[in-house]
């Protein structure tokens, strides 16, 4: 989707926040409550079908104005808002007034058990996601091969970002085969292989300030090809 | 169930945008009373969360790998080869750190850590990413000037070294080995992780203390 979070080599976003503090020097990691409250939120509950491609699709879905305005995990409230809704677990009225008018469980199960910050930190251990798996096809490209990436990007949910579109680059690594965003985000689970590609900064930017600088993307068996002929 | 239907989803949006509260702490509070009513969640489990991403999840673990991995030279090996196996020896394998890739830093090259369509992060072994990791400054330029995002930092990269920049589109997450600091000889490992620091990990700090300040 060539959407407003794909912000890779847009200018005009000004100034870094350069000054502020690391908050875990000051023993603290949010700045503001409600940012951590946010936060355990997404590490207790999620849609129970829900994944990581379709939640990531949801957040860019938010209007322009709402992405660029809002604070961060502001915007992550508004994604599980938009999932639970979708889901099926709030109404939209339910949203709209604060006041849940079905009271009860949706997935009929027992409440979550209450849990300490040691349950929390197992469950973080045990949380450890792989999203690769063994595929029948071999890959076909090899270290070394230059590529060419997709000149057009997908309505939906892709990880090519728009500045590394129709470009040239070479196979830096083989990942094996991952999860492919651009299917799972409609809810169907396939396993690609995934590379990561280098790209000479002077390929990707006609104003790059150093030739010998480069950027390297983890991108997709499809979102490649060589010599022009699409795979 | 989840329909997967975007249309849908970006129509919900527009609602939202009208009718949620404006300010993100009434927000977030709405989420939290609809998900306790529906007993989807209690409010105990957020505050346990919060305590181990505050307490005892953050980058000092990451300081903890960086420090072993300049003390141990077999560490540094296996935490170059496949950093999620061994993170996992000092058991900081978590969220977001199933595909973990370590990327040293040589005299030579400098790295860079960026996600410029998300704001992806290696959460179990740096904790909650800073706020300008995740703000459009810093995703939009990291890719195209970062030479100027690292000055403005205040890290002077010279020409002859290598810049390398890693965006982070898939679910492998990024870890930047930073250079051990000379005249460290001395030091243990907990005096060691103390000198590296959050930004060294994300490759925005290069040089971690100045020559005229470490004390033989």
């Amino acid at each position: 989707m060539d959407g407003i979070h794909d912000v890779g080599g847009k200018q005009g976003y000004g100034a870094i926040d350069v000054d502020e503090p690391d908050l875990y020097e000051l023993g603290k990691a949010f700045n503001h409550d409600w940012e951590a409250r946010e936060w355990g939120i997404s590490r207790c509950a999620r849609t129970p079908d829900i994944n990581i491609d379709w939640w990531r699709h949801c957040r860019e879905l938010i209007a322009p104005i709402d992405y660029l305005s809002r604070p961060y995990f502001d915007t992550w409230a508004q994604t599980d808002f938009a999932t639970y809704v979708d889901g099926g677990f709030f109404t939209l009225e339910e949203v709209c007034s604060g006041y849940s008018n079905l009271g009860n469980n949706p997935l009929d199960q027992a409440p979550p058990k209450t849990m300490k910050k040691a349950d929390a930190i197992i469950a973080d251990r045990q949380n450890t996601c792989r999203f690769d798996a063994e595929i029948n096809q071999a890959p076909l490209f090899s270290i070394g091969d230059t590529v060419i990436t997709n000149q057009h990007g997908f309505s939906g949910h892709t990880r090519l970002p728009q500045y590394a579109r129709n470009r040239v680059g070479k196979v830096h690594a083989l990942n094996g085969a991952h999860v492919f965003p651009d299917l799972s985000a409609q809810g169907k689970k396939t396993h690609q292989h995934l590379y990561t590609i280098v790209f000479e900064t002077g390929a990707l930017w006609a104003d790059c300030v150093n030739k010998n600088d480069k950027v390297f993307l983890d991108l997709w068996e499809t979102y490649l090809s060589i010599n022009g002929l699409s795979k | 169930m989840v329909e997967f239907n975007a249309k849908k989803v970006a129509e919900l949006h527009h609602h939202l945008h009208s009718h949620l509260p404006s300010e993100s702490a009434l927000r977030v509070k709405a989420l939290e009373t609809l998900l306790v009513a529906k007993g989807l969640i209690n409010s105990e489990s957020i505050d346990a969360w919060i305590e181990a991403y505050t307490e005892d999840i953050g980058p000092k673990r990451g300081a903890q790998v960086v420090a072993k991995a300049w003390n141990d030279e077999d560490f540094r090996q296996r935490l170059v080869q496949d950093g999620s196996s061994a993170i996992d020896e000092l058991g900081y394998l978590g969220n977001a750190t199933g595909h973990l890739k370590v990327i040293e830093n040589t005299k030579s090259v400098h790295n860079l850590v960026v996600c410029t369509l998300c704001s992806c992060y290696p959460f179990s072994i740096l904790g909650i990413a800073p706020a300008w990791y995740k703000a459009a400054a810093y995703r939009s330029r990291a890719v195209r000037d970062p030479r100027g995002v690292l000055a403005e930092f205040g890290v002077q990269i010279s020409n002859d070294i290598e810049v390398r920049v890693w965006d982070s589109t898939a679910e492998l997450r990024y870890l930047v080995l930073p250079q051990r600091p000379s005249n460290t000889e001395a030091l243990s490992e907990d005096e060691l992780a103390s000198l590296v620091t959050r930004n060294s990990m994300i490759g925005t700090d290069r040089d971690l203390i100045k020559k005229e300040e470490v004390k033989a």
